[in-house]
């Protein structure tokens, strides 16, 4: 019953379509047939939009009909993750909270990829309001590792990375506010980018810690995260962060070569908390990288292990002022009460879930008079230092690489019971934020049968050459091409 | 203030000022006052999720403003930060203002009461957006069964200017914000129409044993709107504080209310209910980098003050007083100067724009930018005095005419046949009549009486209604007598 065309790449899909191999229309009841299939044990999707999707691809295909030039992402079905506005479409950041919330305005994102021509699927599961690292936080269910369905997808994409690895979607859209885009996408197999702070717009992106959200896509091959990011990537007005600059044509970064190219090893990343096997893995893709010409060498990002830290005190600061506006009096939850202190107190406890009201109780308290300067102001002096490592880094290296995650993906249950042991996993991830520098996490092996990523970090705005070093490993190994077994069996190690 | 000969009285004030920007701070919806509920909104203001601000630079072009004109230092680098606070009104409850960086630094101006010259320091003014608005069923929000929130003032620009604790008296309050409020007019800011609550004012007072260097504990009263009320405030608060004093007791700091139909200050929140904001530097919005051309710019645009207007007018040889009085509204002196470009003669034009003009405006509740009697028809009027075509006298009755027609004075002349009788043959026949109707003041003038003349001029002008030329029937009076 699936077509062919699905677990196809998007450059493969654009072909089709442009050669009449395949209609926009096909191609879109191929995915929603696909959802139907695989979603109930995946639970990637909290809203599919069959009916939204059919129109928008018939509309392509009329197009393709009257002889029209297809753009490149023209026809292709992708999903969202449910914390882009969506007008008209329920936006609900899997929180109670936003349970019913319909936004009267579209996310520029949104309006970016509707312009390129691409059929919205649907809207992805994630950590309530993007604050997690397995998606277990979601208010509305768990979504569940292609490759191993006792295991998370990681998070908060959760549901972005595994629409991508289950060929749910050709690609997806996540946010990335500490390696929420980087891990799932290491977990589940996939390329994933959380570009530079400022290249992508955040306007209705629902926000998290405004000074480290990143929109950024997942892929299954580098190429199409290159032209996803010239669809969605370039300055916006209408959001004041976004960096006025002249967004390069991605895919002309995409050189089969890094001969000479400087790539730096910092040792903080291969740390106490890294699994051996992971670092293994990890290790023989860069011996892969010296084989092709890359000039290795180890180096150090010495205030690394105060990013933890630093980076739970600004998140939960920032967050704990993004969502005071959930009170239940304009949009949202709104529980009973018979006065309006009683209502914001029922409301907020009743409509948040447990590790959102955790983040904004640190958050509420590390800015609070006579505790601002001990953390707030010192975690902002830490991440400047942090910045500091990474331009000194810079100076000698073209791109840095280490394991996206320290472990491959974990059981349900494993972490949420503990949730510094859940913080501490981001190590590797949220340095990148508080230095507001691109990462991408490609595919770079497994361990156990579950897939390892590789993060590459940039300069700012230096995402070109991310997708070279990404571009060049890839057309030289075969991880992305390996899929997972959907047909029920659960892998275990050995099985590869 | 001497309280009782025993309390010297402390006071600083917060004042809030709308600006008058077309649109909102962060987003493009309009800043017009009324307009039916929640119409004046998007999703910017409204706090929807996902939104971001976007710094309205005309803003910034107002505060630079506002600031020159009050003696303010302009920051090179100033930026936004959250106040942090749970309130319906509140579409985000975070107010997005300004902190530690304020865009005015240290700044003042010079008051004056009964001749004494006083300087007031103003400590910073700062950006910010203004809050909606909350609509009881009942008196408040904790007696109400039903609230409803209108949100089209959320995001209007306000600039909050704090003013150091230099004022010692009420009349010295009340000057400074007379004097604030005119130069926000000045400058035009704001349109500063109190009774819409564009200009909102925080009392701060405290009391202090006389010659006490220490201030005492003050409280704060919140949004006041009106001089009037100030005052009232003010001498109810002072009271209260000496009489806790008096008792021996000490003054709670404390936030309160003003309740203008009881005429008396409540607690509205205690120091220790008191809000901890948890500012922290708004992290959608850039910080704000004013380089100094920009500031220039904004300098050459700002008007003439009143300041500098006095100065101008008294070397016009107008006085202090009508100085004082034409300049305290812009719009008065702005009608003023237009007349003057085309009358001459400030003295003159002075006392009709501050007596016949105004008495008419004040009698017609009409303020001076809705007058039917322009600058260049009164101008005309005068110089229609001047040139002898009607006395001045005529010409009272003329001004008339032109408020409620709306005419000039010219057509109303020519129409009502009001033109003063220059013809020295025409006048001269009536002059004789005079004369020989009224021989014993003749006599009496021949006799020395001088008053006598008056009398007859008098005659003449009667049987002239008035329209005889006054200089020319005196003349020729004098000539027939001699």
């Amino acid at each position: 019953m699936e077509s062919v065309s699905i677990g196809k790449s998007v450059s493969e899909l654009h072909e089709l379509l442009v050669h009449k191999d395949i209609s926009s229309t096909e191609l879109t009841k191929a995915y929603i047939d696909r959802i139907q299939a695989v979603d109930p044990d995946l639970q990637a999707y909290l809203t599919v939009l069959e009916d939204e999707a059919m129109t928008q691809a018939a509309e392509v295909d009329q197009k393709i009909a009257q002889g029209e030039a297809l753009k490149p992402l023209e026809g292709i079905p992708m999903a969202l993750k449910d914390n882009m506005c969506t007008e008209g479409i329920r936006t609900s950041c899997a929180s109670k909270m936003l349970e019913n919330f319909v936004p009267p305005y579209n996310a520029t994102v949104t309006n970016r990829l509707r312009a390129a021509g691409t059929i919205l699927l649907g809207k992805l599961n994630m950590d309530e309001f993007a604050m997690g690292s397995s998606t277990e936080n979601s208010y509305f269910t768990k979504t569940r590792n292609p490759w191993n369905l006792e295991c998370v997808p990681g998070g908060s994409s959760g549901g972005s990375a595994v629409a991508v690895a289950g060929d749910e979607a050709a690609f997806t859209l996540g946010s990335d506010t500490g390696g929420s885009i980087r891990q799932p996408a290491a977990f589940c197999g996939v390329v994933g980018m959380k570009p530079t702070y400022g290249a992508v717009s955040r306007l209705g992106l629902i926000a998290f810690a405004s000074s480290l959200d990143q929109i950024g896509p997942f892929t299954k091959t580098v190429r199409d995260n290159a032209l996803v990011m010239n669809a969605i990537a370039g300055y916006d007005a209408l959001d004041s962060t976004s960096v006025p600059y002249e967004t390069p044509d991605y895919t002309k970064f995409l050189v089969n070569d890094i001969k000479g190219l400087k790539i730096g090893i910092p040792r903080e990343y291969f740390g106490d908390g890294i699994d051996p096997d992971v670092a293994k893995g990890i290790k023989a893709g860069i011996q892969t990288l010296i084989d092709l010409g890359a000039e290795v060498a180890e180096c150090s990002l010495p205030h690394t292990e105060y990013a933890i830290p630093a980076y739970y005190l600004i998140a939960t600061a920032e967050a704990s002022s993004n969502l005071a506006r959930y009170d239940g009096v304009r949009y949202g939850y709104r529980a009973d009460s018979d006065d309006v202190l009683g209502m914001f107190k029922k409301t907020r406890a009743e409509g948040f879930g447990q590790e959102v009201k955790r983040r904004i109780m640190l958050g509420t308290y590390a800015l609070s008079s006579g505790y601002y300067d001990a953390y707030y102001l010192k975690a902002q002096k830490v991440r400047t230092l942090i910045k500091q490592d990474f331009d000194k880094a810079f100076e000698k290296f073209d791109v840095l690489l280490s394991p996206t995650a320290p472990t491959p993906a974990f059981k349900f249950g494993e972490k949420s019971a503990d949730p510094l042991a859940m913080y501490l996993s981001d190590i590797t991830t949220v340095p990148i934020n508080l230095a507001g520098i691109p990462a991408i996490s490609i595919p770079a092996g497994f361990v156990n049968g579950l897939p390892i990523g590789m993060q590459l970090m940039g300069k700012a705005f230096g995402e070109g050459a991310l997708y070279r070093v990404a571009y060049t490993f890839e057309q030289n190994t075969n991880y992305h091409s390996l899929k997972p077994n959907l047909s029920g069996e659960v892998l275990t190690c050995g099985s590869r | 203030m001497v309280v009782a000969n025993k309390y010297e009285m402390v006071c600083g004030l917060e004042v809030h000022v709308e600006l008058q920007t077309k649109t909102k701070i962060f987003c493009s919806c309009t800043t017009e006052f009324g307009g039916e509920q929640n119409t004046h909104v998007c999703p910017v203001c409204l706090g929807m999720p996902g939104t971001l601000p976007v710094l309205n630079r005309e803003v910034v072009n107002y505060a630079i403003k506002a600031g020159l004109a009050l003696n303010c230092e302009i920051a090179e680098f100033s930026k936004f930060d959250r106040k942090n606070y749970f309130y319906p009104d509140l579409s985000k409850n975070y107010q997005t203002s300004q902190f530690d960086l304020p865009i005015c630094g240290k700044g003042g101006l010079e008051i004056e009461v009964e001749g004494e010259k006083k300087w007031v320091g103003i400590t910073r003014a700062h950006m910010e957006e203004d809050a909606g608005k909350l609509v009881h069923s009942g008196d408040t929000i904790t007696t109400s069964n039903e609230s409803s929130v209108d949100y089209n003032r959320a995001g209007v620009p306000l600039l909050e200017i704090v003013s150091e604790p230099d004022m010692r008296s009420i009349p010295e309050v009340l000057a400074y914000l007379e004097k604030l409020v005119q130069i926000l007019e000045y400058t035009e800011v704001s349109d500063c129409r109190l009774e819409q609550g564009s200009v909102r004012f925080d009392i701060n007072v405290s009391l202090r044993p006389m010659g006490a260097t220490t201030l005492g504990t003050r409280t704060e009263t919140k949004n006041l709107n009106s001089f009037s009320s100030v005052r009232r405030c003010m001498e109810y608060e002072i009271a209260r504080q000496s009489r806790v004093l008096d008792a021996g007791e000490k003054v709670i700091q404390e936030t309160r209310t003003w309740d203008e139909g009881q005429g008396v200050t409540l607690t509205l929140r205690s120091k220790e209910e008191a809000h901890d904001y948890r500012y922290f530097p708004e992290p959608d919005l850039a910080p704000l980098v004013i380089d100094r051309e920009w500031v220039e710019r904004i300098r050459k645009m700002l008007p003439e003050l009143p300041e500098a207007r006095r100065v101008r007018l008294q070397a016009l040889g107008l006085s202090a007083y009508d100085t004082g009085v034409i300049t305290q509204s812009k719009a008065l002196s702005d009608f003023f100067d237009e007349a003057l470009s085309s009358y001459g003669d400030a003295k003159t034009l002075a006392n009709w724009v501050m007596g016949d003009v105004t008495r008419l405006l004040n009698t017609n509740q009409c303020n001076v930018v809705d007058s039917p009697i322009s600058a260049p028809q009164l101008a005309e009027l005068l110089g229609l005095i001047d040139k002898g075509t009607i006395s001045g006298k005529i010409a009272k009755s003329v001004l008339e005419d032109m408020y409620s027609t709306g005419k000039d004075a010219e057509v109303i002349v020519k129409e009502k046949g009001l033109a003063q009788i220059s013809d020295e043959g025409a006048l001269l026949g009536i002059i004789d009549d005079v004369i020989s109707a009224n021989p014993q003041s003749v006599e009496d003038f021949r006799a020395g009486k001088d008053r006598a003349i008056g009398f007859l001029v008098g005659q003449i002008m009667k049987a002239t209604k008035g329209q005889a030329n006054p200089g020319l029937v005196n003349k020729l009076l004098k000539e027939k007598l001699s």
